[in-house]
């Protein structure tokens, strides 16, 4: 933790309202020189980054974006902590660049009169002044200067502006020392109040003097964009299509990219195998690392592609206004506006959904949100859906024209949405009880985004996925498949396990082999174990064995049922492949029996184990992203409960509510 | 910008129309709420102006100092104002 011990090096903390192109100018000093992490013990962003300067290098920290220290919030106590010198593991900086947005000078002047209150020196980076003076408003630079006691440097992160004068004002400002220019202290009983009323009536002053306003050309662009993407009725119009477009791009443009990472994290595993000794090492590689691993990458177009979007939205002021016209529906089940695009993009795959929930300042709304994410049907859901629907709805229709398989499938995403609008109900109520979130939010005026800020923003997403959650995913694949593997059936690996018995020949040579083993491991054990569980909702432990295997993922069902019933090839069935439309799998469904010699598959069956996966937290890259964004395994673990639960429960009535009305 | 009107008004933000310019007298409670509010410059003596209401009735948005603040009609309720 301790990486900048030595004191020699010079650190400096960037502060600033968010949207003042703090983050722009962090990227523009540092480069790419920057790490993303946590402070320790809470999911408040620490970026930090080295910025070169002539005499060596200094320590830029990027604090959360702030509109006061006050430490009223989560962001605003940390850095706080981090001006004070208090935060564990980052030095106290020596001066602070206060970035103020010169087209909102008076509230972006709030947060530095509070600064002048720490002991800090201080430099301001006066930002977006090309803007300012576009619009035909004046501003004396020096004299804001003079009256604020403090170097103040007009910058411009693309042009590189100020640059080289913000390194000489803060070697200035450093050797002079903090001074300040302005006390809040001695006033009246209501203290706290008397003191915001005190810094900005020294602001109006400061403003009143220093700045010469356009009154009539203010933020007119924007109005006027406004005026239509936030029309009561075009509003919506325009916002249902940014929805579509983001939830295609996850939806479908991620898809080529997705099976060529699968496809070559299978051709690695092949690749592993064919070279490796064969044994049980080079079955953990390939069956339990790469698979594993494997599984979880293919996530990372999906992750890359919403962040994109994400980053554009929020970086051009859109995703305010999407949060500011869908708060009113939000709220109503007790959630903040934020949360709608989260919800959305949870249909692609609740793993960005979840990542995506940062934007939501409020704790307690935020879990509420990572919570009920899972909920919605996401594309790993589909192969089980389609799968269920090919093997026992194929070409049934509901008054003789609507395919029955459609209605099932949005019968089953409709059933996520109401669950999830009733969980939030009750968690705003019981455990996350908050009042309806507050929702005080400015709406920044609109800006072309910053190239560069995209991007970096999209790849430490992405980053932070591979690297955090890679290390819970990787052990839970590993014992994932431990437990399939273990104990051994034979003497050697599954593939030389010779094919003794020939009544079956819907699989290929090794299938029996796989299938043998997978029955007899410590996976098969459970499913044996848990079938008094899952007997009232109609399951079997074939069935069992199958929901154990795919906590993995939940398209791991349709690969392990494969196995189960001796289809297909176990190598690449394991990882992911397994065809949910493959004819011999549909029919070893359709065939397969009981001991008791009754089928054991009905169509009843079939909809209860998709009710089931609709609510069930069948994906171990969920419980470690939401580990990761929670920080805490006590919620990870309420969420895999609570909807276990709920899937058991809906499992339960779909299936004797069905037997009771004669179905199945 | 902003209508005549000789007849001031006390009320609170919330009943203030769009397009019209109001005057801040007081913002009530003692919540993290009117203390963000008060922070983002919405203190007595400060005019605003009512700019649109979202398409389903809330919340509502307001130009202060400058700059465009998005609110609910529950947090509205909170500032006193005379327009």
């Amino acid at each position: 933790m301790k990486q900048n011990g030595h004191r020699s090096q010079l650190t400096i903390a960037l502060a600033g309202n968010p949207n003042a192109g703090k983050t722009t100018l962090f990227n523009s000093l540092t480069g790419l020189k920057q790490k993303v992490a946590n402070y320790p013990g809470v999911t408040v962003e620490r970026k930090h980054g080295t910025w070169k300067l002539e005499s060596g290098h200094a320590n830029l920290i990027d604090l959360p974006g702030l509109y006061s220290l006050d430490a009223t919030s989560l962001d605003e106590q940390i850095a706080r902590d981090v001006i004070t010198g208090k935060q564990d593991g980052v030095p106290k900086p020596d001066a602070v660049i206060a970035v103020v947005d010169a087209t909102n000078l008076e509230r972006n002047l709030y947060l530095v009169t509070q600064l002048f209150e720490f002991d800090v020196p201080v430099v301001i980076a006066l930002t977006m002044i090309d803007a300012f003076e576009k619009q035909k408003h004046e501003i004396d630079i020096g004299k804001l200067s003079k009256l604020l006691k403090v170097p103040v440097v007009a910058v411009n992160a693309k042009s590189g502006r100020g640059k080289g004068e913000l390194i000489e004002k803060l070697g200035e400002v450093i050797e002079r020392g903090p001074i300040t220019p302005f006390e809040t202290n001695g006033h009246g009983e209501d203290g706290e109040n008397a003191k915001i009323f005190a810094r900005y009536n020294f602001i109006s002053d400061v403003v009143q003097e220093s700045v010469k306003h356009n009154d009539r050309e203010r933020h007119q662009f924007s109005e006027r964009i406004d005026r239509v993407l936030t029309h009561k009725f075009f509003g919506l119009v325009i916002l249902v299509g940014v929805l579509l477009l983001v939830f295609q791009a996850i939806f479908s443009w991620a898809s080529l990219p997705m099976d060529l990472l699968d496809k070559g994290f299978g051709s690695l595993g092949d690749l592993v195998k064919a070279e490796l000794p064969p044994g049980i090492l080079t079955d953990l590689i390939a069956d339990g690392i790469i698979a594993g691993v494997g599984g979880v990458m293919v996530f990372l177009p999906q992750i890359l592609l919403l962040f994109l979007f994400i980053s554009i939205l929020e970086d051009t002021g859109y995703l305010a206004r999407a949060a500011f016209l869908l708060d009113k529906l939000m709220s109503r089940v007790g959630l903040h506006g934020k949360a709608f695009l989260p919800l959305m993009s949870s249909f692609a795959c609740a793993i960005p959904g979840i990542m995506a929930t940062r934007t939501i300042e409020s704790r307690r709304d935020r879990f509420a949100t990572i919570l009920i994410a899972p909920l919605m049907s996401c594309s790993a859901r589909l192969p089980v859906y389609t799968l269920m629907i090919a093997a026992f709805f194929a070409g049934r229709t509901v008054l003789g024209f609507v395919s029955l398989g459609a209605v099932l499938m949005l019968a089953m995403y409709s059933l996520g949405i109401a669950v999830a609008v009733v969980v939030a109900f009750v968690l705003k109520r019981t455990v996350l009880k908050a009042p309806p979130p507050p929702f005080v939010m400015e709406l920044p005026p609109y800006r072309l985004p910053n190239i560069r800020t995209v991007f970096q923003n999209m790849l430490t997403r992405a980053w932070l996925f591979v690297k955090r959650a890679g290390t819970v995913i990787l052990a839970i694949s590993i014992i994932l498949w431990a437990l399939t593997y273990f104990p051994r059936q034979g003497s050697g690996p599954v593939s030389e396990v010779p094919n003794l018995s020939a009544e079956q020949t819907a699989g290929s040579p090794q299938g029996n082999g796989a299938s043998d083993q997978i029955q007899h491991s410590f996976a098969g054990m459970l499913g044996h174990a848990i079938e008094p569980v899952i007997r009232p909702l109609g399951f079997d432990w074939k069935i069992g064995v199958a929901l154990i295997a795919s906590f993995a993922a939940r398209e791991v069902l349709v690969s392990t049922l494969s196995i189960i019933y001796n289809v297909g090839d176990d190598e690449s069935a394991k990882g992911k492949g397994g065809d949910a439309e493959s004819p011999t799998l549909i029919s070893a469904i359709r065939d397969a029996k009981h001991d008791d010699g009754t089928p054991a598959w009905t169509p009843l069956t079939a909809v209860t184990l998709m009710v089931f996966f609709v609510l069930a937290m069948q994906c171990m890259s969920t419980v470690a992203v939401v580990r990761r964004e929670t920080n805490s395994w006590r919620w990870t673990l309420f969420m895999i409960g609570y909807m276990t639960g709920l899937a058991w429960i809906a499992a339960f009535i779909t299936y004797q509510g069905g037997k009771a009305l004669g179905f199945g | 910008m902003s209508p005549k009107n000789n007849s001031s008004e006390v009320a609170t933000l919330r009943t203030v129309p769009v397009g019209r310019l109001a005057r801040v007298i007081s913002v009530n409670g003692n919540t993290r709420i009117t203390k963000r509010l008060m922070e983002m410059g919405v203190i007595p003596g400060v005019s605003l102006r009512v700019v649109k209401t979202a398409p389903f009735g809330d919340p509502i948005e307001v130009k202060v100092r400058g700059y465009s603040l998005a609110m609910r009609k529950n947090e509205a309720e909170s500032i006193e104002v005379s327009f």
